[in-house]
């Protein structure tokens, strides 16, 4: 059992009023809050350590390199990656997966190839891949989703082929928290000869991740979403995966040696880091991962999964809401819908209370699209939220549909 | 005689005052004065009359009757209804010059941009744009006649 009101003491932002009551965070799938310690962690760093990293021989640059690497090498345990050198720091979830859009797209993918995403991808997992193809004169197949938000495992055995060079897939669904089966879908894929990315993003911090276990060849997440500062991400790729790619983008860092005549290449992870990154952010993203392991992922898991179940059932006993997906494994994430009140109108009633939730589409365009709604209102948890916060959350869209 | 746009202001003003700036009775509040405006046609739901610059759907109609301007509206959600329907019932059956002399400072008065956030402030200045753009329009005939 975990002690979540200690838990809540770590994180100070959790402790206000919004609009005169007190602030239910559930917006966590966009982003969560921070623990004093990851807060405390950037502000030690600007304070104290602040230096570039890498190429200096000075004391602060050697603090400032070492707690870097210290938060690559803790970042590759959290996911069970072989060697800390399969950790590259990119901005987000994004960057990393655009990285390997273009580096694996304009070295692998010919015309004719195809790449293979889902219909409940993230926008940040659909457009690279539009652009790479569209560039390459590859083709993009999208494996379809049931009505209640699985994929179509049957549709994807018939879409993989030898042409099949890329599976691109989220592990959880951030608007229908869907979890999708990643070690089977990468087996298929690889018996197709063809490589697989997972969007990790919604579930690295709620779900056991084992990079290994899964046998992915890349996988991507944001630390913003599991506790740690915006601008940093994690993308992993197998040794073997990384050195055949070519270098995203060019500059200081992934180099080895700059000649006018050729220049080459430093090796992974620095090949992918050009520049200057975000080093405090970097730093502060350890405490994030520490906080995590000490509770526990299993811990973790089970108490947002009882949130998860009360929401979710309690939503469906409301009379005039109805749930947009209804996975049998699903983790963390509600959609749902009023009959009678229009999504904004229930984000912005739930907000007068002070219930942070998300509306919109979520960026899932297409997914929105395959259900044939505008978007949906979103609930997402994380392991500071609590029982009366969802039975306070409940009462209230009750009060909203029913008025 | 129908009340002057100030006196209606003024009315507004007063009846946000007794909500005592609780969010949920405002916004409640704000959506059931939607709910009294007189429905627009389902032919006039159309892209053209799409106010731009809301994030919801906003359709407005203008029309010119006796050197007055009318105004129908709808939207697809309930609360940027209510908030078409407050400036419909300060500056309908206005003349255009009586609209475009007006200030309307009950909007800040009643705190509005508190009420409903800055992305849908923007969508309220929008609606208050077009309402003066048809008014302008509407002068404008009304000084140049119809070319
Ligand atoms: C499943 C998924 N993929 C990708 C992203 C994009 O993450 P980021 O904006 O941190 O790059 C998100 C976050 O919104 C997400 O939920």
């Amino acid at each position: 059992m975990i002690d979540i009101p200690a838990i809540r003491e770590q994180f100070p932002v959790l402790h206000q009023e919004v609009n005169g009551h007190p602030l239910v965070y559930f917006d966590n799938a966009a982003t969560t809050q921070k623990p004093q310690r990851v807060i405390d962690a950037l502000l030690h760093y600007y304070r104290f350590d602040n230096s570039n990293i890498h190429r200096g021989v000075h004391t602060l640059a050697d603090r400032a390199t070492d707690g870097f690497e210290q938060t690559r090498e803790l970042a590759a345990k959290f996911i069970n990656a072989a060697e800390k050198e399969e950790v590259i720091f990119t901005k987000g979830t994004t960057e990393g997966i655009n990285l390997v859009a273009h580096s694996f797209g304009r070295s692998m993918l010919h015309p004719g190839d195809e790449v293979i995403i889902s219909a409940m991808e993230h926008h940040s997992n659909i457009v690279p891949w539009q652009m790479i193809c569209e560039e390459r004169g590859a083709l993009l197949k999208v494996i379809p989703v049931t009505e209640n938000g699985e994929l179509i495992l049957e549709e994807y055995a018939r879409q993989l082929g030898p042409k099949t060079k890329m599976v691109a897939l989220v592990h959880v669904s951030n608007t229908l928290g869907t979890v999708n089966p990643v070690r089977k879908i990468t087996e298929m894929a690889h018996q197709a000869g063809a490589k697989v990315l997972i969007d990790a993003a919604q579930s690295v911090g709620h779900l056991p991740v084992d990079v290994q276990e899964i046998d992915c060849d890349f996988l991507v997440f944001s630390a913003h979403k599991i506790y740690g500062p915006t601008g940093v991400g994690v993308l992993y790729g197998k040794r073997a995966e990384l050195e055949a790619l070519p270098p995203y983008q060019g500059g200081g860092s992934m180099i080895r040696d700059v000649r006018f005549e050729k220049t080459t290449y430093n090796d992974i992870p620095y090949k992918f880091e050009a520049g200057t990154p975000t080093i405090g952010e970097v730093i502060a993203f350890k405490p994030a991962i520490e906080f995590i392991n000490e509770l526990g992922k299993p811990a973790i898991h089970s108490h947002e999964d009882e949130l998860f179940r009360q929401a979710r059932e309690g939503l469906q006993s409301i009379p005039g809401v109805r749930l947009v997906g209804q996975a049998a494994e699903a983790s963390g994430i509600v959609s749902f819908l009023l009959e009678k009140t229009h999504l904004f109108d229930t984000g912005m009633l739930l907000d007068a209370r002070g219930i942070a939730i998300r509306t919109g589409h979520h960026c899932t365009q297409p997914l929105m699209e395959r259900f044939g709604i505008e978007g949906t209102c979103r609930a997402s948890f994380a392991v500071y939220n609590t029982k009366e916060e969802v039975d306070y959350f409940l009462e209230s869209v009750e009060k909203i549909a029913t008025r | 005689m129908k009340p002057a746009i100030n006196e209606i202001q003024d009315e507004i003003i007063e009846e946000f005052s007794l909500l005592e700036n609780d969010m949920e009775s405002t916004i409640f509040y704000i959506m059931e004065m939607g709910g009294k405006l007189p429905p627009l046609d389902e032919k006039y739901k159309v892209e053209e009359n799409i106010v731009k610059g809301c994030q919801s759907k906003v359709w407005l109609v203008s029309s010119f009757e006796d050197g007055k301007v009318i105004f129908k509206a709808d939207s697809n959600t309930d609360i940027t209804k209510g908030l078409i329907s407050l400036l419909i019932r300060v500056w309908n059956e206005r003349t255009p010059e009586e609209i475009l002399h007006s200030e309307l400072y009950f909007v800040e008065r009643i705190g509005m941009r508190k009420v409903i956030g800055s992305q849908r402030s923007n969508g309220f200045s929008s609606m208050i744009k077009q309402m003066k753009l048809y008014a302008l329009a509407f002068q404008n005939i009304q000084h140049h006649g119809r070319e």
